[in-house]
């Protein structure tokens, strides 16, 4: 069935075909949307599921943990402060290694106080254990979603997927929606390894000493460098019963690319569109899309920027002090490549607090790019008001 | 690729009439793609959406700044907002309005205008309140009947699809608007 629907409700269609059994989450703009429409899906019965309205994100994260401890399928939606408000909890989920499953709307923290979108909130969670999946469009939103619980119950690792505010989230655009029948042979209920058992009681997250903690450390690691496999057969099956497919990390019109632009979500769509008008005017420039930052794909981004004569990585996002935080991690991805296949890394930071990535500002990214043999700086600022 | 910009006040609908049209132009074929303008939207205040159609899937994910088309639905954002900022030349604009075409000679210079009176048709059905009527689908009838480019029956189907309080009066509404525009043009060629 194909429908005109909102990211948001394209992040529910997704824990609704899921069959997630607990969905325990607070409101905050621009996500609201998203649990509000699961919870009209639950009063009606169109989703059997607990619904948990709580008093706060580190609230509704707590309750994900404990309901997924029993080996319920659990899900949530947050944004920004709210993610923000989770922190302890996200290092507790992972830790665990309860396969959660949210969504986050990628929104700007303030002051200055902002509901437009900026990565910062996600990437700032970025060494919590979580996997970490970008989406561009409603579809892929959608999808994902619902790879995302096959993905996380196989490795044991909670998983955000992460869409732009408003660019995606208040967005109605076609998509297509897989029947039940088929999600539910896709995916299965949750058989959990471990969990909270009265006729087989277990202690979780008791103290662990140092003789053991690295131990356990080197096994959410582990589980994290599975994830880039499992990730691609989990889409191998997605797409022999969907027909789409998206990859960790996706190559457009790269081949033989002197320039490649590094995006993720919706700058992307509007990227594939600048460099189809150049690739009209015979210029070889090209994209390569990241759509899992974590774990970090560095062999698929070495293959594939490995050769490009110049790479133009953007950031809708801020280390301060440090700068785009793709860049950074392309440029540590890339550093071992030998000299004569290592690109000159251009790092752009744009598109901060929503502010509009147009066509017009990809196209001086890439005029600026190509006029300097090396980079002009670190990361350079494209649409800043002077 | 076609682009349309809608203007209202936060209550007139103004976001679900681009949904709806979206939906219509869905169930022609097209590629579609609608969003409000990005903000806090409170009633009474001015409320812009935005609606992107095409043949081809469609890649710009990014503000419309120079529209084809413009949809009014409160006919006082004409005075007090740049309505017309970035329409191209020669581009349409459908306002609800009372008055003909010619009120607003300012307009009509540069683009094409037609009224309907979406306020007083919406109202008819009992859609809103008297002060407060919700005219977004006596507006979407009109332009069926103006467009040319989406059908008044594909505005009515979305319009079932979309609409959840009385859908049947928001398609009389759509039909009787389309109707008044259709008479206000042969009036016009007479």
């Amino acid at each position: 069935m194909k429908k005109v629907i909102i990211g948001n409700h394209a992040v529910s269609w997704g824990a609704r075909l899921a069959r997630a059994e607990v969905i325990s989450a607070y409101p905050i703009t621009p996500q609201t949307q998203v649990v509000e429409e699961l919870s009209e899906m639950c009063a009606d019965g169109r989703l059997d599921a607990r619904f948990l309205k709580v008093e706060s994100e580190h609230s509704a994260m707590a309750a994900c943990i404990g309901a997924s401890a029993t080996g319920a399928r659990a899900f949530t939606a947050t944004s920004s402060h709210g993610l923000a408000l989770m922190h302890e909890m996200l290092h507790w989920a992972a830790g665990g290694r309860h396969p959660i499953v949210m969504a986050n709307i990628n929104r700007a923290l303030g002051p200055g106080w902002n509901i437009w979108t900026d990565q910062t909130d996600s990437l700032s969670q970025r060494d919590t254990g979580w996997v970490q999946l970008y989406c561009e469009t409603n579809q892929e939103v959608l999808d994902t979603t619902i790879m995302a619980f096959r993905l996380a119950e196989t490795v044991d690792l909670p998983v955000m997927i992460v869409l732009d505010a408003f660019y995606l989230s208040h967005t109605a655009e076609p998509v297509d929606i897989p029947d039940q029948d088929a999600v539910d042979a896709f995916l299965p209920r949750r058989q959990a390894r471990f969990k909270l058992d009265v006729s087989d009681p277990h202690a979780f997250g008791a103290l662990v000493r140092p003789d053991s903690y690295m131990e356990m450390r080197l096994q959410l690691q582990e589980a994290m460098e599975r994830t880039r496999d499992v990730f691609d057969r989990v889409e191998v099956e997605w797409q022999q019963r969907f027909g789409r497919r998206y990859g960790a990390v996706e190559a457009y019109r790269a081949d033989d690319a002197e320039l490649l632009l590094v995006t993720s979500g919706t700058i992307t769509s509007t990227a594939r569109f600048v460099v189809d008008r150049r690739r009209e005017r015979n210029e070889a420039v090209g994209l390569v899309k990241v759509k899992m930052f974590r774990p970090f794909p560095v062999e698929r981004l070495r293959a594939l920027l490995g050769g490009a004569r110049q790479v133009a990585v953007l950031d809708r996002n801020l280390s301060p002090g440090r700068g785009g935080i793709f860049s950074e991690e392309t440029r540590a991805a890339l550093y071992d490549l030998p000299e004569e296949t290592r690109p000159a890394i251009h790092g752009y930071v744009v598109g901060l607090g929503g502010r509009d990535v147009t066509p017009t500002v990809l196209d001086e990214i890439i005029d600026r790019t190509r006029a300097s043999a090396v980079p002009e700086r670190e990361d350079v600022w494209v649409g800043v008001n002077p | 690729m076609r682009e349309i910009r809608f203007h209202g006040r936060g209550g007139q609908g103004t976001v679900v009439a681009s949904q709806i049209l979206a939906a219509a132009l869905f169930r022609e074929g097209k590629q579609v793609q609608s969003f409000p303008a990005f903000g806090v939207e409170r009633r009474g205040a001015p409320v812009t959406a935005f609606l992107r159609m095409a043949d081809s899937p469609i890649l710009l994910r990014c503000e419309i700044r120079e529209p084809d088309d413009l949809v009014v639905l409160d006919p006082t954002l004409i005075t007090a907002t740049d309505v017309t900022a970035g329409l191209k030349p020669g581009g349409t604009i459908l306002i609800n309005s009372a008055s003909s075409p010619d009120h607003y000679t300012d307009l009509t210079r540069r683009f094409r205008v037609a009224t309907v009176d979406a306020s007083d048709i919406a109202t008819g059905h009992g859609l809103g309140s008297r002060t407060q009527p919700i005219v977004n689908t006596a507006i979407l009838g009109a332009l069926a009947a103006w467009s040319g480019w989406v059908a008044l029956e594909s505005i009515c189907a979305a319009i079932l699809e979309e609409v959840p309080k009385r859908p049947e009066a928001n398609v009389a509404a759509a039909r009787e608007a389309a109707a008044a525009l259709r008479r206000a043009a042969v009036a016009v060629h007479a």
